[in-house]
């Protein structure tokens, strides 16, 4: 992958070897048991690298946080696993562990040790009647009993100061912080065990843009000095450009577009990319019309056939009500290897099976 | 402390207007059944007495509304609720002095039971929801649609009358001289053991749904879902993040219904007889003892707001959030 | 009177209402689907069994409940179905003739104590300030005295109160519970967007709170209704079982206080006493049931979406918090549908998933953490204020 040179404020690091650590493969999510149910992931697969930050996006409802959730088998009934697997690579090479059939036991062990989350509300993330400081060393405890008391409290007040937060607060509660400062608690909290994998679930969106630059910074300069991979969820698009390496794209749940960060931003393949790109103000470069994407997403209880996106595509046509689009190359010489989008544009194969004549990636999406 | 102030202001306003409507229920129903009781017992009663039934019961028309109110706090603040008709001539405050401590040990101890039983109950049923234990969720609510007496006749009648296991009433074996022996401290609490089971068995349902649902509730706030990621003990999750959070309404809830709990277990009092202030209660009923009657929903009305600012306090100490400075 | 912590049971209902979003505007045919589940039917049948004997209970009663023969403490038999009272009149017939007493005060109590209710908690959720304040100051003060002295006084002190009169003391006393639980909803309601909207517009307060908050308060009412109405039905046995109101006059109340009196206890008359508590038992229990539909319907965190918790149980599915099932032999719909043409179009989507939460019973329910977004500290400080008085 290449390192991009217009993003001056997060330098994303160097491509590192692509060993990967964690694999979601085939993932399919349910909300609800019975004949009603609503599937909020229909077969996802994504794959997260050591050290890479990998930006997830879309609109509100698309399963970007169902996503993670059931990944780390955190997602609160009704909502469950019926099939995939989520494979995680062990430190050091050996066979990869499936998340999903690990035993309650072994998977307690390894929370926060291989995963750590900082959650979407940083407000209620944080147990009001507990003292920040126990919130920090009973984490600590769980999995470092070695450790003690003083040592753990040491530890406390070091993450604190590392996430910019003056070491005394670790005697306050919850409500005596501010919103920026109960969310430097929670990334100060998930780094206690120095974990492989950080997942950000839109740990700013409840922030002012100072506070939010402010924390973007920090995690990205404690990722290059810790070396944790990130799995940073977010809808705003153009600020995954500035950050991650790697952009996924999802909508109704499944993944339409999955590349490198500098490939989404300057040749989307779906239209749906492109739509989400031209909703948001580019931070840098020049000025360009703001589209927006016509339409809403549609009801996850009654997808349409075919492609969820169809009806609100400008390049749809009647082979896109017929066949559900899968993800492949797209069909552009020269695109960056590894890239995948699932469109029919990009699929002559696909459509021509389903009996259709393909047509050709429009333009815009072929640049 | 400003939470704190707040109550103790409500508790104020509440006891002003608990004593007021005392004050006005016999002065604005129809007919003077004291006069008439008074009439009775012409002669016998001692003059102060009478007067101090005048001026609870408006019976000295002469004067103004007002000046009846003034007067009606001096007397209630001098302790004097009047006499007592059916243990006449006893004061009325000293029949209440006698029969509260046999009240608060009873009711007193099978609340904590059921209380704290029933929350426990309830948070494992809260935390393990779709599992057996949901069965005895119907169990729970067949004994709270059951009137509390009925269920001290049904416990009579079986566990007394039947197999004669148990004594059917009173406070103590009366054979016994009341005082701190072995034979009447025991004789004690086995006339104690029916009345506070039927009080535990149909309370509790309330306290376990109460806190079920409360769990059900915490339990998908963020932060349960976090020190699950954390990896905790599931011991450190249940108790430490979700049942220590379930627990503030349920306190909150417990202030709120004492009055409830309350009535319900002086009927209790009735139906075993036991010495209590329900029973005293159902005397008055019995011998149109409205002095004791009133001064009984005196009392209970201030032990209930003296329960309220205990749980108030237990609520401050179990929430930071009242503790903030103002 | 005994079982206030049954009505505790809606005390969150507020919070959730607010999470789940199930009043955004119903439509006026769906008002009342909360009455659907099979635990509200129930409920709703046997309260209707009791509402048709309260009817016409004096003429299908097989005796005159007071007429007074010389079978004495007889043991139920096809003769008198149960058995016979310390005069010989016939309990079956009393229970029957008693029957619409209990209804009669259970139904005015509870239709005067809910308007009450409405009117002191829907103005103080929309008055705001000082209004607030004072009413529900006024709520919470009658909520902590206590009800069954204040009744006893009330009650004794009028000669021989009649149901109605019961009635309206019950009313005047268990109000409050019920107006509590509408202002906190109404508070919820009134920062909703629907009703902003309306402000906006210009419209009158009397209208919004007609139009636009009562019909979305309907769950809320008519649980409070159902409270009260349990509340008043107990009270009222209560009443009369230990002689407050008139003993002259059948309930299932003064058939205890009879029982009681007069030794049915010691004489083993079990008859006597055990069908009225099971009776009062029944209809407490059909109150319940039709509380647990609404209070399902209204905190859908309470409902097991979809199954039955013995479907679940056999399929062993059991959903925990922090631990996601995984069940992966569960029969599948559609998962990722292999390549294969599909001839007919789909109907196009419904818009929105929220709106439809109303009617599925398996609605779209997003992770908390997905919902809360748009108020990111609905717990703050003044909340548990607010839940502590």
């Amino acid at each position: 992958m290449t390192a991009p040179t217009t993003s001056a404020a997060f330098p994303a690091s160097a491509a590192r070897e692509r060993r990967p650590i964690l694999e979601i493969r085939d993932l399919v999510v349910d909300y609800g048991y019975g004949e009603d149910r609503v599937h909020a992931l229909r077969g996802v697969n994504l794959t997260l690298h050591e050290g890479e930050v990998l930006g997830l996006a879309g609109e509100s409802g698309c399963g970007k946080s169902t996503l993670v959730y059931a990944a780390t088998r955190l997602l609160a009934p009704p909502g469950y696993i019926s099939a995939g697997e989520v494979l995680f690579h062990p430190e050091g090479g050996g066979e990869p562990i499936d998340v999903l059939r690990q035993d309650e036991r072994s998977l307690r062990a390894a929370r926060w040790q291989d995963t750590a989350i900082v959650f979407q509300g940083a407000m209620n993330s944080l147990n009001p009647v507990y003292r920040i400081g126990r919130q920090l060393t009973d984490t600590i405890a769980a999995h470092r009993p070695e450790m003690t008391r003083p040592e753990r409290e040491e530890r406390a007040r070091e993450l604190l100061s590392m996430v910019g937060i003056a070491p005394n607060r670790i005697s306050s509660f919850p409500h005596q912080l501010s919103g920026g400062m109960r969310q430097r608690v929670m990334i100060a909290m998930a780094l206690a065990l120095e974990p492989r994998v950080l997942i950000m679930d839109e740990p700013t969106t409840a922030l002012d843009v100072v506070m939010q630059r402010q924390i973007l910074e920090q995690i990205m300069e404690l990722r290059d000095r810790l070396g944790f991979a990130v799995v940073f969820i977010t809808h705003d698009v153009s600020l995954l450009i500035e950050i991650a390496d790697r952009i996924a794209i999802m909508y109704a749940g499944e993944i339409v577009e999955d590349a490198p960060a500098q490939d989404v931003y300057r040749r989307p393949r779906h239209p749906y990319s492109d739509g989400l790109l031209h909703s948001f103000p580019p931070l840098r470069g020049p000025r360009r019309e703001l589209a927006g994407i016509p339409g809403s997403p549609p009801d996850l209880a009654h997808l349409p056939s075919g492609c969820p996106f169809r009806d609100r595509c400008a390049f749809a046509w009647d082979a896109c009500a017929a066949i559900p689009p899968r993800l492949v190359p797209p069909a552009v010489p020269g695109d960056s290897p590894g890239r995948l989008v699932a469109c029919l544009r990009h699929d002559p194969q696909a459509v021509r099976y389903g009996g259709f004549e393909p047509l050709p990636a429009p333009d815009r999406l072929a640049l | 402390m400003k939470f704190l102030a707040r109550r103790v202001g409500f508790y104020a306003i509440t006891a002003w207007a608990a004593v007021t409507l005392n004050f006005l229920i016999p002065r604005m129903l129809p007919g003077d059944p004291v006069q008439s009781l008074i009439n009775r017992y012409q002669g016998s009663i001692p003059s102060s007495a009478v007067h101090s039934l005048y001026v609870l019961f408006g019976l000295d028309t002469k004067k103004s509304l007002w000046q009846q109110y003034v007067e009606y706090w001096q007397q209630i603040l001098h302790g004097d609720l009047g006499l007592s008709f059916v243990h006449y001539p006893t004061p009325v405050s000293e029949v209440i002095a006698q029969s509260l401590p046999w009240t608060i040990g009873l009711v007193g101890i099978a609340t904590i039971i059921s209380v704290v039983g029933g929350s426990l109950v309830g948070v494992y049923l809260g935390w393990r929801r779709g599992s057996w234990a949901d069965g005895i969720v119907p169990v729970t609510t067949f004994f709270s649609s059951v009137p509390y007496f009925w269920l001290g006749l049904l416990f009579i009648s079986l566990f007394a009358v039947t197999w004669r296991w148990l004594p059917p009433g009173q406070g103590y074996d009366t054979a016994l001289t009341p005082g701190w022996t072995p034979a009447f401290v025991g004789s004690v609490l086995q006339h104690a053991l029916l009345p506070a089971l039927t009080i535990v068995l149909s309370s509790v349902a309330g306290w376990i749904l109460g806190m079920r649902n409360m769990m059900v509730t915490v339990t998908s706030e963020d932060y349960v879902t976090v020190a699950q990621a954390k990896g905790l003990s599931e011991r450190r999750v249940m108790f430490g993040y979700a049942a220590r959070n379930a627990i503030l309404p349920q306190v909150s809830g417990f202030a709120l219904s004492l009055g409830f709990v309350v009535s319900g277990t002086l009927v209790m009092e009735m139906v075993f007889s036991y010495p209590g202030i329900g029973y005293e209660l159902f005397q008055a009923i019995g011998g149109k003892d409205y002095p004791l009657m009133q001064g009984i929903f005196l009392v209970i009305t201030f032990s209930v707001l003296a329960m309220n600012i205990l749980a108030d306090i237990v609520y401050v100490i179990l929430d930071p959030r009242t503790r903030q400075e103002a | 009177m005994s079982n206030m912590p049954l009505d505790v049971v809606p005390v969150d209902a507020a919070a959730a209402a607010e999470s789940a979003q199930v009043d955004t505007v119903v439509p006026s045919r769906q008002r009342f689907v909360f009455l659907r589940g099979a635990k509200a039917i129930t409920g709703l049948v046997i309260l209707g069994v009791f509402a048709v004997i309260a009817i016409v209970g004096p003429w299908i009663a097989p005796y005159d409940p007071d007429e007074m023969t010389a079978d004495l403490l007889v043991h139920p038999s096809w003769h008198h179905l149960m058995g016979t009272d310390h005069l010989g009149r016939d309990i079956f017939s009393q229970l029957i003739v008693g029957t619409r007493g209990v209804m009669i005060v259970g139904l005015v109590a509870g239709v005067i104590a809910t308007v009450l209710a409405i009117a002191v908690g829907v103005s103080a959720g929309f008055l705001g300030g000082v209004g607030d304040e004072v009413l529900s100051s006024l709520s919470n003060i009658f909520l902590v005295i206590p009800a069954l002295p204040l009744i006893i006084i009330i009650c004794s002190q009028l000669s021989d109160a009649g149901n109605f009169v019961v009635a309206l003391v019950l009313a005047f006393t268990g109000w409050a519970w019920g107006a509590r639980l509408l202002r906190a909803q109404t508070l919820s309601l009134r920062r909703r967007d629907f009703i902003e909207a309306a402000r906006a517009s210009g419209e009158k307060t009397w209208r919004i709170v007609w139009f636009e908050t009562l019909p979305n308060l309907t769950a809320i009412i008519a649980s409070s209704f159902i409270s009260t109405v349990t509340f008043a039905v107990l009270s009222q046995t209560t009443l009369a079982f230990i002689g407050v109101t008139s003993v002259s006059d059948w309930s299932w109340g003064s058939i205890l206080y009879w029982a009681q009196g007069n030794q049915a206890l010691a004489r083993g008359a079990w008859w006597w006493f055990v069908p009225a508590g099971l009776l009062i038992a029944l209809l407490g229990m059909a109150l319940s049931l039709v509380n647990f539909g609404i209070d399902e319907f209204v905190n859908p965190r309470l409902r097991l979406a979809g199954l039955t918790p013995r479907e679940m149980r056999r399929r062993k599915i059991r959903p925990r918090i922090g631990f996601t099932v995984v069940a992966k032999d569960a029969p599948r719909a559609v998962a990722r549908p292999a390549v294969v043409p599909v001839t007919e179009l789909d109907e196009p989507a419904d818009e929105s998933l929220p709106a439809d939460a109303v009617d599925a019973p398996t609605g779209f329910e997003p992770p908390a953490s997905l919902r809360r977004s748009a108020t990111p500290d609905s717990t703050g400080p003044a909340d548990h204020e607010e839940a502590a008085r």
